[in-house]
């Protein structure tokens, strides 16, 4: 398909700007000529119409959850409530002002305080902030109050350790290096379950703390997160809380009696709203009555004449994003648990459970099963006999594409060989399960009896299987002219 | 391919060959360069940089995996092969040869004692084991 | 019930068999009962009127979010939801649309920056600016960044939240009298230990610094320091591109970009930088290659820079950024276009100066800094400017940002008031703030007399 680019042509625009109302003053009288630029940027001369066809057949050759089924293990894609998205657009939220004096943002302000109070409810917590623009933004949020509220106690210069199970997502001890932690990695034991002797022995007085996820990311609820809260808090580090995996406990059990200090949310996935191709997403950060002095500037409280931001908070970690985060996103997740409920969010999460375990049951014996306990909300495969048949995760993730469907996620947790994760949502009915089971059924017989065609999958999506050996080698991460394009348009 | 005979190993899959007046060179083994699969980008120190034995001087990338190269011995890097720079692919096609990383100076002989001959390595590590999946 | 009976369990309370009883809920969650749409959108509806929006109320705040114009397609184009409910682009045959979309987002702010290469985006202005930091500590092993005063102040403080968790030293430089960095104080500080140097322009005054000059002084007394700009995307359709100045890394705020202002997100951080720092560039990457049948497609790429891969050796932690964003800023570049774009920009510019000249004119107020402007500027008040805003308030006007709680050592900005004025700005409705304005001083109680203080000195 052609570029925006290849499709300019000189002298063509897709809008007018109003006449100017005020003199236009000769510009070098105003900007001295050094600081001003000789040619404009090249950027795309179109037509309107050309211009929405162009976004449109773009948008054509992208698969999200309203095109299919998309069962992407960790991600927690579930149906994103339309009505979420009128009510983020209505100028009321969508055109206010971060500086606005707070007497012209009451309602903004007042979301934003019921939906603290709600996510503090549902994970146990004392206090949230919403200011962390993703999950990851979170963690290095709970890392730098962690920090600090050591260092205030006294003994942040020797707990200088992050340690994470050999399951965890990638963030958990990239977010720790950023916070200028060392990471330690513990062993899960045969059962999926963190391995408690190695904990015990990786514990010390240089830890700060532990970061899970709980249900862990092999889909299997952590049953001795009691004594492992119990370990690491007597070892006088904290227990972090990755919320990645948040949509299998709602209403059932919180993080915040599991033992937990630090908690992050991710609207985008738990939340329902929708993940926009990858962004923007929120990491909401729920903490302890001990922590809420560290939260970041600045906190929304209510005063007699309303409410309010307060900027004044001397133990405060600072500030990771300019304003309050991605309040955009925030609208809707709040939308989101005033439409479910209390108990329409714990009905998402039995649902959710009762999904992936019920796909598990029509996948178990067609791929290896790691792990042959009951799942939560999701549940890891493995590929490891078909790869013996020389046929990868990553083919049958390929050939799933061919079905329509969006494949599961592929080699993660990476203690898993040939790792499909697959995770339903509680939004898909019994019929689209069904559908995608007995694909994955055919795709394991084609891995017998005709494993060249997973080979070379996918086979029927806009694009063949590309290059990405040549991607990372000859990087191309621009547009440019190329000389048999010269004379056309920009 | 280049005769591997003369060669001594490190477990975490370096290749060193002794080219005399104490010059070492130093790559990966087929072995490393197989897991990783089609090599993307090599990273390498820049010539006077000095390693102690076990520090990281190189990282060796494929499309989904990294590989940190570590110094087999302490010494000063001499030379890098400035040709992975346009082409990190020798490292695939050649490992022994073309896709060397770098010379360098070899300061204590002693050292090398240490390093496991080519018949210890390659029962530590049979080229035609099963592959990991490098994701 | 399906789902149940075909695994032949009586109630889904059997599938969290596994959670010990110690840890179950015994009550329902303390939230209030579920509401129908028509009662959601009643209730959503309500909270919404009870703020003043910019559609209704001419508004002029900037400060870091701004109200420029964003034209229908945009949001048209960002209603598709095979863009929106979409993952990360992680299958790129089933994610070629994306994928297409960011590659020509990247070359569009490769043009506007005049950088080699730009990210798919992270959060906002300011994180970028601090994820910009810190690639300058670890490209240059130095441990101290300096960042000039006249730096957004909500920014200057996420850097330094960043760079004091990671252990690293910030140093500020003061401003001169023109409202520019002073670049006296700027050479004075710069030396071997400097790991990076970070301006803003237009800077938080809205005045150009003289990016050459500081360039040269960088060059020359801190060779191995990263030189990053914070810049305005709109402004480089009119202003010298970073990338022909000698910056190292540029970050900007693309809300600018066709994103609604939001209550201040989601916002989209623009990054670029040279060719040189590729590798230490944080964030998403798409790079162009072909499918095995020989056709042009895109992959997210060099991936082994992030954390899925290297862990706690990654350039930064960021997963999820803000696609969507970027999404909206390619549409709106694509639907304004070369001469468009250059519009807007030159209607920001008249705009903000004619504004200035209004208040120079006006009595009681004045213009502290005299340096060239781009959409924002400083205006000296005879009253304190949150009582001007409520005042404006009352006349449906949103008036401009208090600027003393963030510069308490200048005496010119004890009751200074940062105003911007974008292409959505009437000169009428200028016309009714200065008017208003005025109006308000006057009325006030605390009007000073002529010897009452600084604020007058530069106008009467």
């Amino acid at each position: 398909m052609k570029t925006i680019f290849e499709r300019s042509r000189s002298g063509r625009r897709g809008l007018l700007i109003p006449p100017c109302d005020v003199p236009e003053v000769e510009l070098d009288s105003l900007i001295p000529r050094r600081f001003q630029r000789g040619a404009p940027p090249a950027l795309p001369e179109v037509d309107q119409l050309t211009a929405v066809r162009h976004y449109t057949a773009l948008s054509r050759r992208n698969h999200g959850v309203d095109s299919g089924f998309y069962p992407l293990g960790s991600c927690t894609m579930k149906y994103n409530p339309k009505v979420a998205e009128d009510i983020a657009r209505l100028a009321g939220f969508a055109r206010l002002h971060p500086l606005q004096p707070a007497e012209t943002c009451q309602g903004a302000l007042a979301l934003m305080h019921d939906l603290e109070r709600y996510l503090a409810e549902i994970a146990g917590m004392a206090r949230v902030t919403l200011q962390p623009a993703a999950g990851s933004h979170g963690e290095l949020l709970g890392l730098m109050i962690i920090k600090a509220f050591m260092a205030r106690r006294g003994d942040g210069e020797r707990r200088r350790v992050i340690l994470v199970p050999d399951t965890s997502h990638g963030t958990n001890p990239a977010s720790a290096a950023l916070a200028g932690y060392r990471v330690v990695q513990v062993r899960s034991g045969p059962d999926g379950d963190v391995d408690i002797e190695d904990l015990a022995a990786r514990l010390g007085e240089d830890t700060a703390a532990l970061m899970l996820t709980n249900p862990s990311t092999l889909g299997l609820f952590e049953r001795r997160i009691e004594a492992i809260s119990g370990l690491v808090h007597r070892a006088g580090g904290l227990l972090y809380y990755d919320g990645a995996n948040m949509n299998a406990i709602m209403g059932i059990s919180r993080p915040g009696d599991m033992g937990f200090d630090i908690v992050h949310f991710n609207l985008h996935k738990t939340f329902a709203t929708p993940h926009g191709g990858g962004g923007p997403g929120s990491g909401p950060v729920g903490v302890v009555r001990e922590l809420v002095p560290f939260l970041p500037v600045p906190v929304i409280e209510k005063g007699p004449g309303g409410y309010y931001l307060d900027h004044d908070r001397p133990l405060s970690v600072g500030k990771l994003h300019a304003f309050y985060g991605n309040f955009g996103v925030t609208v809707k997740a709040y939308a989101y648990i005033r439409s479910m409920g209390p108990d329409g969010l714990r009905q998402v999460s039995e649902d959710a459970v009762l999904s992936a375990n019920y796909l598990l049951s029509l996948l178990r014996g067609h791929y290896d099963l790691p792990f042959d306990r009951p799942c939560m909300h999701e549940f890891v495969l493995s590929a490891r006999k078909h790869k013996e048949l020389g046929v990868a995760a990553r083919d049958i993730a390929k050939r799933i594409l061919d079905y329509g469907f969006h494949p599961p996620t592929t080699y993660f947790p990476l203690t898993i060989a040939e790792a499909l994760m697959v995770e339903p949502t509680e939004s898909e009915s019994v019929e689209t399960l069904d559908a995608f089971a007995e694909a994955m059924v055919q795709i394991a017989r084609d891995a017998v009896t005709n494993p060249e065609m997973l080979r070379t999958a996918p086979h029927t999506t806009a694009v063949r299987r590309l290059d990405e050996v040549a991607a990372a080698r000859n990087p191309v991460l621009r547009w440019k002219r190329r000389d048999s394009e010269k004379g056309e348009g920009a | 391919m280049t005769e591997t005979g003369t060669l001594r190993f490190s477990k975490e899959h370096e290749w060193i060959r002794v080219e005399g007046e104490g010059r070492a060179v130093i790559g990966i083994t087929d072995y490393a360069q197989k897991e990783l699969g089609d090599i993307v980008f090599v990273e390498l120190p820049s010539p006077g940089d000095s390693f102690e034995k076990g520090d990281g001087m190189a990282v060796v990338e494929s499309v989904k995996a990294v590989s940190d190269v570590y110094a087999p011995f302490s010494g000063r890097v001499l030379e890098v092969n400035a040709a992975l720079e346009d082409s990190p692919e020798l490292v695939n096609r050649d490992p022994y040869g073309e896709g060397w990383l770098v010379v360098m100076e070899l300061g204590e002989p002693g050292e090398l004692e240490n390093l496991l001959t080519g018949e210890e390595y390659a029962r530590l590590y049979p080229t035609d084991a099963g592959r990991k999946s490098d994701g | 019930m399906v789902m149940l009976s075909r695994l032949g369990l009586d109630s889904s309370s059997e599938l969290f068999r596994e959670l010990p009883s110690s840890l179950r809920m015994s009550r329902p969650l303390a939230l209030p009962a579920a509401l129908s749409e028509l009662e959601l959108l009643k209730t959503l509806k309500a909270l919404a009127d009870g703020n003043l929006n910019l559609d209704e109320h001419p508004c002029f705040l900037g400060a870091g979010v701004y109200d420029h114009y964003v034209p229908s397609v945009v949001d048209h184009v960002l209603g598709r939801s095979e863009f929106y409910t979409s993952y990360t682009p992680y299958q790129p045959e089933m994610s070629q649309g994306m994928l297409q979309a960011i590659f020509e987002y990247q070359t569009l702010i490769c043009e506007l920056t005049g950088m080699e290469v730009a990210n798919a985006s992270l959060y906002d202005g300011g994180s970028s600016l601090a994820e910009a930091a810190l690639m300058g500590c670890r490209a240059s092993g130095r441990e101290e960044v300096l960042i000039a005063r006249t730096v957004n102040p909500f920014y200057r403080e996420v850097v330094a939240t960043y760079l004091r968790t990671a252990g690293f030293a910030i140093r500020e430089i003061p401003l001169d009298e023109s409202g520019a960095v002073d670049l006296d104080l700027l050479a004075a500080a710069a030396g071997s230990g400097t790991a990076a140097l970070i301006l803003q322009s237009p800077n938080f005054f809205g005045i150009l610094e003289d990016l050459e000059a500081a360039g040269n002084i960088l060059r020359r007394r801190a060779p191995a320091a990263s030189f990053v700009v914070s810049a305005d995307p709109i402004s480089l359709a009119l202003l010298r591109p970073p990338g022909e100045l000698g910056v190292d890394i540029v970050v900007g705020e693309g809300q600018v970009l066709g994103n609604h202002p939001s209550f201040g997100g989601p916002l989209l951080g623009i990054m670029a930088c040279t060719e040189k720092l590729l590798r230490r560039m944080p964030g998403r990457i798409v790079g162009e290659t072909t499918d095995a049948e020989g056709r042009r497609g895109y992959v997210l790429t060099i991936q082994t820079r992030e954390q899925h891969i290297r862990r706690e050796k990654a350039t930064s932690n960021i997963c999820t950024n803000q696609a969507l964003n970027a999404l909206a800023a390619a549409v709106y570049l694509t639907v304004l276009g070369k001469d468009g774009l250059r519009e807007v920009a030159f209607n920001c510019c008249w705009k903000g100066h004619y504004a200035r000249e209004r208040f120079r004119s006006l009595r009681g107020f004045a213009i502290p800094y005299q340096g060239p402007c781009f959409r924002e500027f400083v205006v000296n008040c005879p009253i304190p400017p949150a009582e001007l805003n409520s005042a404006l308030i009352r006349d449906g006007i949103i008036g401009g940002y208090p600027l003393a709680r963030h510069y308490p050592e200048r005496e010119e900005l004890r009751s200074a008031w940062l105003l911007c004025v974008t292409e959505r700005r009437t000169r009428a409705e200028i016309d009714r703030l200065a008017e208003a304005a005025a109006a308000a001083a006057a009325l006030s109680p605390v009007f000073p007399s002529p010897e009452g203080g600084t604020v007058l000195e530069n106008d009467l």
